[in-house]
């Protein structure tokens, strides 16, 4: 399968008056609002606090869509008057609102819980601010009309206001939506339990800790704005060897409180870095075959599973175990048992091609599971009971016995794999496999062994999800075939796109997005799929490279756009002769 | 001078179309060989035949003496035959450099467990493939276009990016198929002087493609005229050009332009 991605070269031919734009605009937002209130992600929200007593989640969130219909309005650049810009924000603001209102609107009418499970009289109570229906919608649709009016303000103002309001409004919203991961680690020790007390109260974040947040960035970033460039000037001036020291410095130092931002953040928190480093992994491993090699891969949980497997069957206390081994001894027989794994995998797949290529290799993961599940390898491998009792790793006479302990292996076992995925790629097997994922015929003929070259990308890509596997299985201490569903290998693939195929940082921040964050909201959790849709569509619409793309290919995304830019211009013009 | 290439009674059938029918060709080695013909006349399923893209229905493929058919394409290369394409065929998500490493390939020796723990032998090996990469890059006229993505290349640069591909893996034989295609009358003239400098100053010998026949003329050694898949002329290119046969079936009514 060809991942090239061109973005969108469509030329807008259509006139559209702008009172029209701004009509649609507010339509469909509020039909966005509409449909986050039907799938019940508003009412899930408005049970998250973020600022105690003041605003939920839910709220913050419809205001939120309220607010992008003025933006979406103000940035069109319709109207060359301000007046006349803020007026077009308050209309879209009013029109969303409107069609949003007819939600609660039908829902004091006829009741639809029967058909739609969200739509509760709590949400209703949520929809009319507790008041009776037509004051209630009438507060909704004047709450519109503000923050669209707000939206296209905030598109009008000078980038030296716009940035400290727009970074002070994210920071109290993540310091009221992080709370619970927050308070414990600012609570835990005596320098910062003022700064506590002075944010938070027991239930969440206060009025003045929000205020005194917001106040805070907004003047940072004000300073910060004001002072950058004399800043700069000055770092240019120094000379080039303490400008060196200084960015290793402040890179040092950055690393370092990562380093140890988990041992303060607890154990809840380890377990979410824990679960983002194994998907980080896994993720790498899949971006050898995937995003280096072009060969899709939708089988990749089955190395998972053969790693863990083994790391159970070689150090588990359990009548399965075939072994009693240390943690140390067992990983490496498990990764290797994985590349064997891959190399298996690899063979009946090698003459099949991209969309085929993922079919196959889905009904491949697909068969290892149901091996494992099977009656006829439970006496070997447990069923689905799977396999118990496997002890934690031990260093000497110290267990790693909690997930933040087992983050740090994790994190040192991704360093490892994240430099040998590095050297792979850069070298002239990682050559070979960018030529095949280009054109797998031209760069046969080029001498290059097709089956040599994929049976590498398969073992060698497999052996990164052998060490997730073996760690997997050591952080839960049980293992079940359930564990390893084709989701997964789906989870992987996500997070490798929105990151940026072929991109290394890029594997882990897509991890961090799609895995870390719901993992961290349970309510962004619940409606996990809904979100990963949502994020790979709007990638693929925005950034279609990817969230941190590799160098190269940032570089040839840009060009393209460049190219289309021309293009566009040369249209318009040629529109404007004819 | 020695034979480097021989296909003898070389036959593919797509269905029921013989596409190459008992195709004789006798390639001797220094020289630029060229075979002409109309569209669809089967030019490129005779390259395709002789790279093993597709496996030939019948007849045999020597290269120096060695038989090759029934191998894969990399075994192909490894015997010192390579081609380029008629529509460009590049690694386009590569730079120009990359493309020309990967047709390095064979001539190169470092593995991934080299390359992974970063070891002398690996280092050396891509220092001088470097170094090599950039001659080439200079010999085709790239220099200074090393590091541009092969599909932001101009379509000429494209083409010679190509061509220096194919060198890189230090080929015996090149096989050139249409490398005028989509140029000018003054770029073909200069395509025909590159190849003529490939032959020269590379030492390999020059198998061409071409379907118009003013072009190939000029540099030719020998010609072969296929015709519906059949051999029906071969010769130096003035014999060539006053056979009756390849007259007739090759350009048609308009004799009496050619003959002037």
């Amino acid at each position: 399968m060809s991942f090239d991605v061109v973005a969108s070269s469509r030329i807008e031919q259509r006139q559209i008056t702008p009172w029209r734009y701004i009509a649609q605009t507010g339509v469909q937002i509020g039909l966005l609002g509409i449909f986050l209130g039907v799938v019940g992600i508003l009412g899930m929200f408005n049970k998250r606090p973020i600022i105690v007593g003041e605003l939920t989640l839910g709220y913050a969130t419809l205001g939120l869509v309220f607010l992008v219909a003025g933006i979406l309005v103000g940035s069109r650049r319709l109207f060359a008057s301000i007046p006349q810009t803020l007026l077009a924000g308050l209309v879209a603001g009013t029109i969303a609102a409107t069609v949003f209102a007819l939600l609660p609107i039908a829902m004091s009418l006829i009741s639809l819980r029967s058909i739609f499970v969200s739509l509760d009289p709590t949400l209703y109570e949520m929809l009319t601010f507790g008041y009776r229906a037509p004051v209630g919608i009438g507060q909704i649709i004047c709450l519109g009309a503000v923050l669209g009016l707000l939206g296209a303000a905030l598109t009008e103002l000078p980038r030296s206001v716009r940035r400290p309001i727009s970074g002070g409004l994210v920071a109290a919203a993540l310091a009221g939506l992080f709370q619970e991961l927050l308070r414990p680690i600012l609570a835990n020790s005596k320098v910062s339990k003022p700064l506590h007390d002075l944010l938070y109260t027991w239930g969440g974040l206060t009025l003045r800790g929000a205020i005194t947040i917001f106040a805070v960035t907004a003047i940072a970033i004000t300073v910060y704005d004001l002072s950058r460039d004399r800043f700069n000037a000055k770092f240019q001036s120094l000379p080039s060897p303490n400008r060196r020291r200084i960015r290793w410095g402040f890179l040092a130092a950055a690393i370092f409180l990562c380093l140890l931002f988990p041992l303060y953040a607890g154990h809840f928190i380890g377990q979410v870095l824990l679960t983002v480093g194994l998907f980080t992994l896994m993720g790498m491993g899949l971006n050898l075959e995937v995003g280096i090699a072009g060969l899709l891969d939708l089988g990749f949980v089955a190395f998972y599973a053969v790693g863990a497997y083994v790391t159970g069957l070689l150090m588990a206390d359990s009548p399965f175990a075939l072994a009693h081994m240390s943690f140390w001894e067992a990983m490496p027989i498990a990764v290797l048992c994985s590349v064997v794994m891959g190399v298996i995998f690899g063979i009946p797949v090698l003459k099949v091609r991209g969309d085929y290529l993922a079919v196959a290799t889905m009904g491949l993961g697909e068969i290892v599971r149901v091996i494992v599940l099977s009656d006829a390898a439970a006496p070997l491998l447990g069923g689905a009971k799977g396999i118990l009792q496997i002890p934690r790793p031990v260093i000497g006479d110290f267990h790693l016995n909690n997930p933040v302990l087992l983050f740090y292996l994790t994190l040192v076992a991704s360093l490892v794999a994240a430099y040998a995925a590095w050297r792979l790629e850069e070298s002239r097997l990682g050559r070979a496999w960018k030529a095949i994922r280009d054109d797998e015929d031209v760069a046969q003929a080029l001498g290059i062994n097709l089956i040599q070259v994929k049976l590498l990308a398969y073992g060698l890509g497999a052996a990164f999800a052998g060490l997730a596997g073996s760690i997997f299985a050591v952080m839960l201490g049980s293992i079940y075939p359930h564990s390893f569903q084709l989701i997964i290998s789906i989870n992987i693939l996500a997070l490798i796109i929105v990151g940026g195929l072929g991109s290394l940082p890029g594997v882990a921040l897509g991890a961090i997005v799609l895995i870390g964050l719901p993992e961290m909201l349970r309510e962004f959790g619940e409606f996990r799929y809904l979100f990963y849709g949502l994020a790979i569509v709007a990638v693929m619409r925005l950034k279609p490279e990817g969230l941190w793309p590799s160098a190269s290919k940032k570089r040839e995304l840009r060009i393209d756009a460049e190219t289309l830019a021309v293009q566009q211009g040369a249209a318009t013009a040629d529109a404007k002769t004819t | 001078m020695a034979v480097l290439l021989q296909t003898h009674r070389l036959t593919k059938r797509f269905g029921g179309l013989v596409a190459v029918d008992r195709f004789d060709l006798e390639v001797t080695e220094g020289s630029i060989h060229s075979i002409i013909g109309p569209n669809g006349a089967g030019k490129t399923t005779v390259f395709n035949c002789i790279m093993e893209f597709y496996p030939p229905d019948g007849g045999e493929v020597y290269f120096a003496g060695e038989r090759i058919d029934g191998v894969t394409p990399d075994r192909v290369a490894a015997a010192g035959i390579n081609r380029t394409y008629q529509t460009i065929r590049l690694f386009r998500n590569l730079t120009a450099i990359e493309n020309i490493l990967v047709g390095m390939h064979l001539h190169l020796k470092s593995t991934w467990l080299g390359a992974m723990f970063n070891t002398r032998g690996t280092r050396t090996d891509e220092d001088r493939a470097h170094a090599e990469a950039l001659k080439i890059l200079d010999f085709v006229g790239l220099r200074g276009r090393g590091d541009v993505v092969a599909r932001n290349l101009s379509y000429g640069e494209q083409r010679r990016l190509e061509i220096a591909r194919a060198l890189a893996a230090r080929p015996r034989l090149l096989m050139l198929d249409e490398p005028m295609a989509g140029m000018n009358p003054r770029e073909s003239l200069e395509m025909m002087n590159f190849v003529r400098r490939v032959r020269d100053e590379r030492l390999v010998t020059i198998l061409l493609i071409e379907h118009s026949m003013r072009v190939v003329m000029g540099i030719s050694d020998r010609i072969s005229v296929l015709d519906h898949g059949v051999k029906i002329a071969e010769g130096t290119p003035l014999e060539v050009q006053n056979d009756k046969k390849v007259i007739e079936a090759y350009l048609g009514v308009q004799r009496e332009k050619v003959l002037k």
